[in-house]
């Protein structure tokens, strides 16, 4: 078999998480205007302040033009076509399982994210997000116990209101960009995790996201706060039905360090990608930034991309506090017509920050990878490091790699390193292995772990084998 | 063993035969040197033997222990004791030397309905196989030829064929490049591993290695064919006159037929 059926065999591998749900829905007009999101508000019942911060951001979003520098193209998104809320009938009030319908129930079970937390990975705590709406927390007792707040936003809005109102937009205001401004008006759900100071969160966090409704879009927001001397790790899933059409999936999220504190966010990322033709498949415009506030503090992002149609995402640090840590490592695989523009920014300002990049691009089929990578060293940040390496293997002749790094130092005591390679999983490789009796599968499999294992390692332990299974699964028959 | 009869070969979808009709046997016990001028269809014949997808037999027929390999996938050929020591061996960055042992080693003793061994008796078995070539256990947690010298590539083909104990191996100039006492090392290795169940076939330029092994047959190849056989007082003879009396020789007739 040529190298090219083999990896069109692979690459046909059936997307698993592609069922949808019957459920259903509360009513709610489609289409975006200032009584959409008054509407929006009123049924979360939200205090006034926050139908203010929705307007405001709303009114900003109108002035904005929709960006269009990226590596990708795509048909723009009708944003009058979009149902902003969708909300299932029963949702629980009490934050009881036996409320949660049992058809979203049943839905976890098979996407392998039981809600019931005897079921659940020992020492994972998960929030569900369906459609628009957390359906259900795990283990919030026991992390109340120890001090730390893991709820829905929606939850935090209402019962924490001073936190939320303190930093949510602190780190992506409102007007930060055309999606982050139309995130900021129209948000529905997403998790809020709070950790106090001197506290070591005692499990992992989890949020599992779910598109159900094919009309919907999906705008969550999340808000994580560490404070002195804390440490949290969040790690965040997302699956989507099989849909002809594109759907929107444009979220914020906000990372806080303070003092001595450090956040590890990781990111499985499973939507949908289209079909071969590139029918279908999600839009993942998403805004993630984080603040090393505190001296100190460190910020890692860590993302495994495989699935959605289009993605556009750069989670970034702001390295504020002396000695502070940004880190971000990344492994985006690219198939069919999937289109990948993704990357991070690392804005150091404080003294002796010190940033870390790796990313691995692997496309495949007739997709588009790009590493959009930004590195900036303020005056005052004497001192300052960042080291960045980007590879991109190319499996098969019909697929691209991009590389655009930008580099900006403006102190001379800076010290800037960047590497990048280009590699092709190659006949000889294959064949070599082969000739040591592995099967082409495994070897494939082999050489693309190898690729991203620096990565990979990086993933809480409890999802590596997902992480590695998934790899395999996405480029199974991709190469030989 | 091995019987080659009237092999054919081209590049895929290209019309230049590059081997010509080659017949070799090959009995077990057996070393086998095959000499010849560049561009002669030395490392051609290692490959296609192999199993190498970007080459496809036209003619002809490969007979491995009785049996037709020449539609065989080269993991197949691996499984049933053949073997391929590398010119160029292939760098996968990533993967351990220990862990493609391993891999390798239990794939095909799953295919041969042999025992597998769990990591703990594998690793036992790796030192003690080291030893065959005088390495380092550090060697085991490198990447796949990832960074190594042109020396330890080599000597790490051989160590592969050491802890695989093929039937039979190919070894495509296993010597070049080596300096005189990394050769040493190397051909002791070979000499180790050889033995009365298995055979090996060494392609090399030079004579020089075969100071070291002592071969039972020596093979010249000239334009994708062999021309000339004989005991390993051949090697010396061509150390001798070169190439070029045997290339007139053959040239009498026009092309080496």
């Amino acid at each position: 078999m040529s190298e090219t059926q083999a990896l069109e065999s692979m690459i046909g591998e059936e997307y698993k998480y592609g069922f949808s749900t019957d459920v259903e829905y509360e009513d709610f007009p489609t289409g975006l205007n200032e009584d959409i999101i008054r509407e929006l508000s009123a049924r979360k019942e939200e205090p006034e302040w926050m139908l203010e911060f929705r307007l405001k951001a709303f009114r900003a979003w109108q002035e904005m033009e929709e960006p269009d520098w990226f590596n990708a193209t795509y048909e723009k998104p009708d944003f009058e076509n979009i149902q902003y809320y969708s909300a299932p009938k029963n949702k629980p009030k009490l934050d009881s399982l036996d409320d949660v319908d049992p058809k979203i129930k049943e839905t976890y079970d098979k996407l392998g994210i039981p809600l019931e937390e005897q079921k659940q990975l020992a020492g994972v705590a998960v929030d569900a997000v369906f459609d628009s709406v957390s359906v259900f927390t795990s283990f919030k007792e026991k992390l109340a116990e120890a001090g730390v707040i893991f709820c829905s936003i929606s939850e935090a809005i209402q019962n924490h209101p001073e936190l939320v109102k303190k930093y949510m937009g602190s780190v992506v205001p409102a007007r930060d960009n055309f999606y982050a401004a139309l995130n900021s008006a129209v948000f529905s759900d997403g998790s809020f995790c709070y950790v106090p100071k001197d506290t070591v969160c005692p499990m992992e966090l989890s949020t599992y996201f779910r598109i159900n409704n094919m009309n919907s879009g999906q705008f969550e927001r999340t808000l994580i706060i560490a404070e002195d001397n804390s440490h949290v790790s969040y790690l965040e899933g997302c699956t989507a039905p099989m849909y002809d059409e594109h759907q929107l999936h444009a979220a914020v999220v906000e990372l806080v360090a303070m003092d001595d504190a450090e956040i590890k966010y990781s990111t499985i990322q499973n939507w949908y990608s289209g079909d071969e033709e590139g029918k279908g498949g999600i839009y993942n415009f998403v805004t993630k930034r984080g603040a090393c506030r505190g001296k100190n503090s460190k910020i890692s992002w860590t993302q495994l991309e495989t699935g959605s149609a289009v993605t556009l995402k750069y989670p970034s640090v702001i390295l504020q506090g002396d000695n502070s840590i940004g880190e971000f490592y990344s492994v985006a695989v690219t198939n069919k017509k999937q289109q990948a523009d993704t990357g991070t920014k690392m804005i150091h300002i404080g003294k002796n920050t010190k940033s870390t990049i790796i990313s691995k691009g692997i496309s495949a089929g007739r997709s588009n990878n790009s590493y959009r990578g930004e590195v900036k060293i303020n005056k005052g940040a004497d001192g300052a490091r960042n080291y960045s390496v980007c590879d991109s293997m190319l499996i098969g002749q019909e697929c691209g790699a991009h590389t655009f790094p930008y580099i900006e130092s403006k102190n001379p005591t800076a010290s800037v390193e960047h590497e990048a390679s280009t590699s092709r999983v190659g006949e000889e490789q294959i064949f070599y292995l082969m000739q040591r009796g592995i099967s082409e599968q495994d070897a494939i499999s082999m050489i693309i772990n190898g690729f991203v294992k620096e990565v990979l390692k990086e993933l809480p332990l409890e999802f590596a084998t997902e992480a590695n299974a998934l790899l395999d699964v996405k480029l199974e028959g991709s190469v030989g | 063993m091995l019987e080659i009869k009237n092999l054919h070969a081209s590049v895929e979808g290209e019309d230049e035969q590059i081997l010509k009709g080659v017949n070799l046997t090959i009995n077990k016990g057996e070393i086998h040197a095959i000499m010849g001028p560049n561009g002669s269809g030395k490392s051609t014949l290692a490959k296609v033997v192999s199993g190498h997808p970007e080459y496809e037999v036209t003619e002809g027929e490969i007979l491995f222990e009785g049996e037709d390999v020449t539609e065989l996938d080269a993991d197949e050929r691996a499984h049933l004791g053949m073997f391929l020591a590398f010119q160029y061996p292939i760098e996968v960055p990533g993967i351990t030397n220990r862990t493609l042992l391993r891999e390798s080693y239990n794939t095909i003793a799953r295919e041969n309905d042999r025992e597998e061994l769990d990591p703990l008796e594998f690793d036992d078995y790796l030192k003690e196989r080291l030893e065959v070539i005088d390495m380092k256990d550090e060697f085991l947690e490198r990447s796949i030829n990832t960074g190594f010298s042109g020396g330890e590539k080599k000597k790490n083909e051989v160590f592969q064929m050491a802890v695989l104990n093929p039937k039979l191996a190919f070894m495509d100039e296993t010597d070049s490049g080596l300096d005189i006492d990394a050769l040493k090392i190397v051909s002791d290795g070979i000499n180790k591993i050889a033995g009365p169940e298995n055979a090996i076939v060494l392609i090399t330029h030079y004579q020089r290695l075969l100071n070291y092994i002592t071969p039972d047959y020596v093979h010249v190849m000239m334009n994708g064919k062999i021309v000339k056989s004989a005991g390993k007082e051949l090697a010396l003879e061509l150390e001798d006159q070169g190439y070029e009396q045997l290339e007139k020789e053959f040239s009498v007739n026009g092309e080496a037929q």
